[in-house]
């Protein structure tokens, strides 16, 4: 019949639209929402492994870098940098380090998620070294001072004066132990 | 077109239960979602009932603050689930077909499985409660990582159940454009479509559009929760941010599902009882899918204050501003239809015409909340509790109280009682206003939503706008008693009990017999 065989259209047409919204949501929506936030650096996450270059003119500006470090709910970690603040001319690679402490009774593994306020800064916050790169395990009891070598970006804007790098420690050993982790 | 479904002109509905089980009556169908749909609002009303007497007074009285979550969240959920979507897909199978002259839905063994698997969805999500940890506590945007991390055990089943409640839309919606498509009577032209079937229309689209995204996202949670991915878990690399873009992205589609239909019924009452043509009927239609296409590019105003940039703020401020543009088309639109008309005030009247006005003043508020800068002050208080029950209780429940009266002659074929009609609509208007009009002021004062105590200087109004909520609620019951006593007799309602109403579903006698349109009627 002419109306079923329409009706049949109509049918597959939605079905189609509904399994490309789906794929649209996870193949679409999520990559979108990482490649927006690698552009702009707005939930203030810093890029990759930085190459070390010695072809970077050192600007005369100084920037204030703040570092932050936080446990995540339940995290009985110490963590703390060894130093709160540093003065660093952009174009200039400096290392700090941060202390890790498992005052827990179990070896645990941890990983420390960055962020960067303003912002508008992330995107030049640029890291050759850093102990966010990999997760961290210790023992208990055990404690280590982690390192974080960095540039500030000469391109960065004249606005910014201060550049605050905060991270978050979250536990992961359960997650670890759970295996399979996806890519994300 | 020809006829369709020739052979079972004669035959009336089977007996007993089985006829609701085995349906696939548009007509059935539709009564078996309006009745649903009541039984969940009063349900979602109890849990508001709750939610109203621990916060008549300042303090914890008589729950404690989990189960008062757990009661906001369930509220939300079956209210806008189980209440205002189901009301309206019953709506539009009732009424979908004869007014475009078609003799049922288009795929009505489908019909049937999207109505049937309703309260299995709903059955599984309210038997949380009785479950150990309590049902979902996180509100009904359930934001990540309160609904991953930090959810109770059953926020399994709370996933299985909404993704059950989305196959069903989906299903439905995809009813409604086959039949809109397919089974218009020869005539029924595009532009002579009553406007609910165009707004519903619009809807249909709507949902096939974001049903899966809600599918989506709570796959992600249920993916987070047990299968060790990081979608919304920053220790994994990913963030809870993303859950309120994707849920947003849904979230505000979702939103004018609810509205759109509503715009419809409305479009149909004020013509009927002004007795005058709709004025604006094109511009009505472009309006409605304006505001469907807008509804897309406004998702993150809900988020103004999570930390997006200037830009973003600006963007999604003005895109929000711009739906004020064909919602006020509308609302002109229907004041130039009574403008000068011959007004009278049954029941169905007076619910529209306090759909517009008590609509336009949730509008409002949704404008003052458009603007970014404010927004950060008016963010999760009582204000925003006050701007959405203004466009979804005096916006889509009465809408659809409208509709059920409008209506009622010709499914029941009597009458209903005009005189308590109109004491259930006072008692409504006056419960409804008093209980959320209060909430401006506190939500201004910064009272913020979704708390089980409040500090003493909340305590006034707390306790006036829990007066109205009681009153509100208590009205309901007239509501039900009302329409029970026009489906058991009253006074014989004619073929078109409504002087000045238009549509091809007068041309039927009331109530309309088991099957119409067996052969398509003509529309000139």
């Amino acid at each position: 019949m002419a109306e079923q065989s329409k009706h049949r259209s109509i049918i597959i047409k939605s079905l189609t639209a509904v399994v490309m919204m789906l794929a649209f949501v996870f193949y679409g929506l999520v990559p979108m929402y990482d490649l927006i936030c690698e552009w702009t650096g707005v939930t203030g996450r810093t890029g990759g492994v930085y190459e070390e270059t010695t072809q970077v003119d050192v600007q005369e500006r100084t920037i204030t870098v703040q570092f932050l470090a936080m446990n995540n709910e339940g995290m009985p970690w110490d963590f703390y940098p060894n130093v709160r603040t540093v003065k660093v001319h952009p174009g200039e690679f400096t290392t700090v380090s941060f202390h890790a402490g498992n005052n827990s009774d179990k070896t645990m593994m941890a990983q420390a998620i960055p962020s960067v306020s303003p912002f508008q800064g992330a995107n030049y916050f640029h890291k050759t070294e850093c102990f966010c790169f990999k997760q961290q395990t210790l023992a208990a009891g055990e404690a280590e001072d982690m390192a974080l070598r960095f540039m500030i970006d000469p391109e960065l804007p004249d606005t910014i004066d201060t550049l605050t790098l905060s991270y978050t420690l979250f536990d992961i050993t359960q997650v670890a132990a759970n295996g399979e982790k996806n890519g994300q | 077109m020809t006829a369709a479904h020739t052979g079972s002109d004669h035959h009336g509905p089977a007996k007993g239960l089985t006829r609701w089980l085995y349906t696939t009556n548009h007509k059935d169908i539709g009564t078996l979602y309006l009745w649903f749909s009541l039984s969940m609002f009063f349900l979602g009303g109890i849990f508001a009932m709750v939610i109203r007497a621990e916060l008549f007074q300042p303090g914890l009285q008589l729950i404690q603050p989990e189960f008062f979550n757990q009661m906001t969240t369930m509220h939300g959920l079956i209210m806008v689930f189980g209440a205002v979507m189901p009301a309206f897909v019953g709506l539009a199978n009732w009424m979908v077909p004869m007014m475009i002259g078609a003799p049922d839905m288009a795929l009505p063994r489908m019909n049937n499985l999207s109505f049937w698997i309703l309260p299995f969805a709903f059955a599984m999500m309210i038997s949380t409660l009785f479950m150990d940890g309590g049902a979902p506590n996180f509100g009904w945007t359930f934001y990540a990582p309160l609904s991953t991390t930090y959810a109770p055990p059953s926020v399994t089943f709370f996933i299985f159940a909404v993704h059950i409640m989305g196959a069903s839309s989906i299903m439905g919606a995809i009813n409604i454009v086959a039949t809109i498509f397919n089974m218009r009577a020869p005539g029924m032209t595009w532009m002579k479509m009553p406007l609910f079937v165009w707004t519903w229309l619009i809807t249909a689209y709507l949902l096939i559009a974001v049903m899966p995204v809600l599918a989506g996202v709570v796959t992600m949670m249920l993916m987070d929760i047990h299968f060790g991915t990081a979608f919304f878990n920053a220790a994994g690399g990913g963030s809870p941010i993303l859950f309120q873009h994707v849920f947003w992205f849904f979230g505000h589609p979702e939103v004018y599902i609810m509205i759109l239909p509503a715009f419809g019924i409305v479009s149909a009452i004020i013509p009927a009882f002004s007795r005058k043509k709709l004025f604006g009927y094109a511009s009505m239609v472009y309006a409605t899918s304006s505001i469907a296409f807008l509804s897309f590019i406004v998702w993150a105003h809900h988020m103004f204050t999570v930390g997006i940039p200037l830009a973003g703020e600006l963007f999604f401020m003005y895109s929000t501003m711009l739906i004020a543009i064909p919602t006020g088309v509308k609302v002109f639109n229907w004041i130039a239809t009574m403008f000068r008309g011959s007004l009278t005030f049954e029941t169905p009247m007076l619910f529209a015409v306090a759909f517009v006005v008590l609509f336009s003043i949730g509008g409002f508020s949704g404008l003052m909340l458009a603007i970014a800068p404010a927004d950060f002050q008016y963010h999760d208080t009582y204000f925003v509790v006050a701007h959405f029950h203004y466009v979804l209780v005096p916006g889509a429940i009465f809408s659809i109280m409208a509709a059920v009266y409008y209506w009622l002659p010709k499914w029941t074929g009597f009458m209903y009682d005009e005189k308590l009609g109109k004491i259930h609509f006072w008692l409504s208007f006056v419960g409804v206003n008093v209980t959320f009009f209060p909430q401006h002021f506190i939500g201004l004062a910064g009272m913020p939503r979704r708390i089980p105590d409040y500090a003493l200087q909340f305590a006034d109004m707390n306790m006036i706008s829990s007066l109205g909520a009681f009153l509100f609620g208590a009205s309901q019951l007239m509501f039900l008693y009302v329409v029970i006593k026009a489906i058991r007799g009253g006074e014989k309602a004619p073929d078109k009990p409504w002087e000045g109403a238009e549509g091809l579903e007068w041309t039927i006698p009331s109530p309309a017999p088991y099957h119409t349109f067996t052969t398509p009627p003509k529309v000139d």
